[in-house]
């Protein structure tokens, strides 16, 4: 492993065992998925397979987005992340490090919300492979979709506030309980332009091998290239944030 | 500027919009040293030590740091160095022992190492009975302890100290001071930020005034006591204590300064003894009776007073403490 990636990894390490715990973590990235997921099922119990490609696209990004704001705000507010800018890493890597820990959380929480969703309301997975691959790259484009909102404000609270402001409206532009098909143009424009969308529709075609408006894998591309737009608009804002007077 | 210096800068400067921060700075740190600057709050100290350890650009000069640009070879710079910022900023959910491991790892020091190489700082720095306590539950001068101990995990030959002892009771304070002669004694290069005049006394080997983003002079404490060993320095208490009293003094013939310093008042100037009567005169006109009266070594914060014009009350003012910041 090189010595950037291996940096990486002891950030995102640090991070996960530092702040799995965090109250915004349980409320935003836990509790408010598994509502929505009992909520769903105790409405229409025969139903939740349908749903259940929007839930966990959900769940993603609820945690991973809740993950990337403590990992990178709670840290800027207790001065701990000038501790990594001032050690011998590249800023790339500090960032990385950051999604990549952001990432994993929501990899576990989709993860838990799938198996509960196997084990206990009988959804059968079609393709394990694109499934995978379309929860990590999820992951990664919600992550750096986070922490492009953390690098620019200062409180935590900022950080969710605003994270909501993205998130909330991506439930219902992106299909996750109602086809984007059945929106206004309008709308729809406004979904094509948001990650989630790409993501739900991946997810929709693995979990259960119908329905999706473009091929699982052009979806996991289009969300590649998300990710690794985000990754660099948070760089460009982080690495200006930091040359600002404490 | 020193060839041989383990930092080297020259022309030096940064801006902050309206505000120029430091203003070309010139000055040489030697190996083994340990180099205070030594200005009030705002005249440029954190924005330097914040340019020398790579996280901020200048917009213009150069620093060399070991031998490395900061500008141009920051990473390998800071390889070489150890930063203890004003706040105790480590992890408050790890351990102290997580702490010091972590940061072995971000160093990239070989993992055979880390366990044993953090047991010997938490041992230095008499913290090893309490390296499984989290540093959020630390007492201020145990997070600074530890947050020292985290600089030098990779053996750094310089450690860049920004205000080593605000926020600190007296004896932790005191106990930090011996901690810093130590590494020099071991051979580590010291900078240091401080407002604290005999602060800089007590510790550095050469000092580097600074006001206002400007290095007004860079000497030895003794050198810069001895060049204003030729004022009279008259320290008198006089009671009630008046913010306007320096200025009526130093409308006396043969006071060339006066400053109000806590509850006395001194009074500067090259032949004091012949005005003695006048000031004496002038306090009595004044309905101010003294308690005291003694006359003084120039010590180092007479020196600063005198080469800066910065009245010494302005130097005890601590920076507000951040919410969640320093420990």
């Amino acid at each position: 492993m090189g010595k950037g990636l291996r940096q990486a990894y002891y950030i995102a390490r640090k991070d996960l065992r530092a702040y799995y715990l965090k109250p915004p973590l349980i409320s935003w990235g836990l509790m408010l998925p598994i509502v929505f997921i009992l909520s769903f099922y105790l409405k229409n119990p025969q139903g939740i397979s349908e749903v259940s490609p929007g839930l966990v696209g959900m769940t993603t990004l609820f945690s991973t987005t809740s993950m990337a704001a403590i990992v990178i705000s709670f840290e800027k507010r207790i001065d701990a992340l000038e501790r990594l800018l001032m050690a011998p890493i590249q800023l790339r890597t500090i960032l990385f490090g950051k999604g990549l820990g952001a990432a994993a959380f929501g990899f576990a929480m989709a993860l838990i919300a799938l198996l509960l969703m196997v084990f206990i309301f009988g959804l059968r997975v079609s393709h394990p492979f694109s499934l995978f691959a379309s929860l990590v790259i999820s992951c990664f484009a919600f992550a750096f979709l986070g922490i492009l909102i953390s690098v620019g404000v200062r409180e935590v609270f900022e950080a969710m506030t605003l994270s909501n402001f993205f998130r909330f409206p991506m439930i219902f532009l992106c299909g996750v309980f109602y086809p984007i098909s059945s929106m206004p143009i309008v709308l729809q424009v406004i979904g094509f332009c948001l990650p989630l969308t790409y993501s739900v529709d991946a997810l929709r075609q693995s979990l259960l091998s119908h329905g999706g408006m473009l091929n699982r894998w052009l979806d996991i591309l289009i969300l590649s290239g998300f990710s690794l737009m985000l990754f660099e608009i948070a760089l460009a804002i982080f690495h200006k944030r930091t040359q600002e007077p404490n | 500027m020193d060839k041989n210096g383990i930092i080297r800068v020259q022309g030096l400067s940064k801006r902050f919009g309206e505000i120029q921060a430091v203003d070309h700075l010139d000055f040489s740190v030697k190996e083994g040293e340990i180099f205070g600057f030594l200005g009030p709050n705002g005249a440029g100290k954190t924005t330097t030590i914040r340019i020398l350890v790579g996280l901020l650009r200048p917009d213009s000069g150069m620093a060399l740091v070991n031998g490395y640009d900061v500008l141009n070879e920051p990473v390998r710079a800071k390889e070489s160095v150890g930063v203890v910022p004003e706040s105790s900023n480590l992890y408050s959910e790890l351990s102290a022992m997580d702490n010091l491991i972590y940061m072995s790892q971000l160093y990239g020091l070989p993992k055979k190492n880390w366990r044993g190489r953090a047991e010997e700082l938490l041992q230095e720095f008499n913290l090893l009975d309490r390296k499984d306590g989290k540093f959020q539950g630390f007492s201020r001068g145990m997070k600074r302890r530890l947050t020292i101990a985290a600089a030098l995990v990779h053996r750094p030959g310089i450690l860049f100290l920004d205000e080593p002892t605000t926020g600190l009771d007296v004896m932790s304070a005191r106990g930090l001071r011996g901690v810093i002669k130590n590494l020099k004694k071991k051979g580590v290069t010291v900078f240091l930020t401080t407002h604290l005049i005999q602060e800089a006394e007590d510790l550095c080997d050469r000092v580097a005034i600074i006001v206002k983003g400007k290095i007004r002079i860079i000497d030895t404490p003794e050198a810069l006591k001895e060049s204003v060993r030729e004022t009279e320095v008259l320290e008198i208490r006089p009671t009630p204590v008046s913010q306007a009293l320096p200025g009526k003094m130093e409308a006396l013939p043969g006071v060339d300064k006066a400053a109000l310093v806590e509850d006395r008042l001194r009074l500067y100037g090259k032949s004091l003894h012949g005005s003695v009567c006048q000031i004496f005169n002038r306090l009595d006109a004044e309905g101010v009776s003294i308690l005291s009266i003694q006359t003084l070594t120039p010590t180092l914060e007479d020196a600063f007073v005198k080469l800066t014009g910065v009245d010494a009350e302005v130097m005890r003012v601590d920076k507000p403490v951040k919410m969640g910041g320093p420990g």
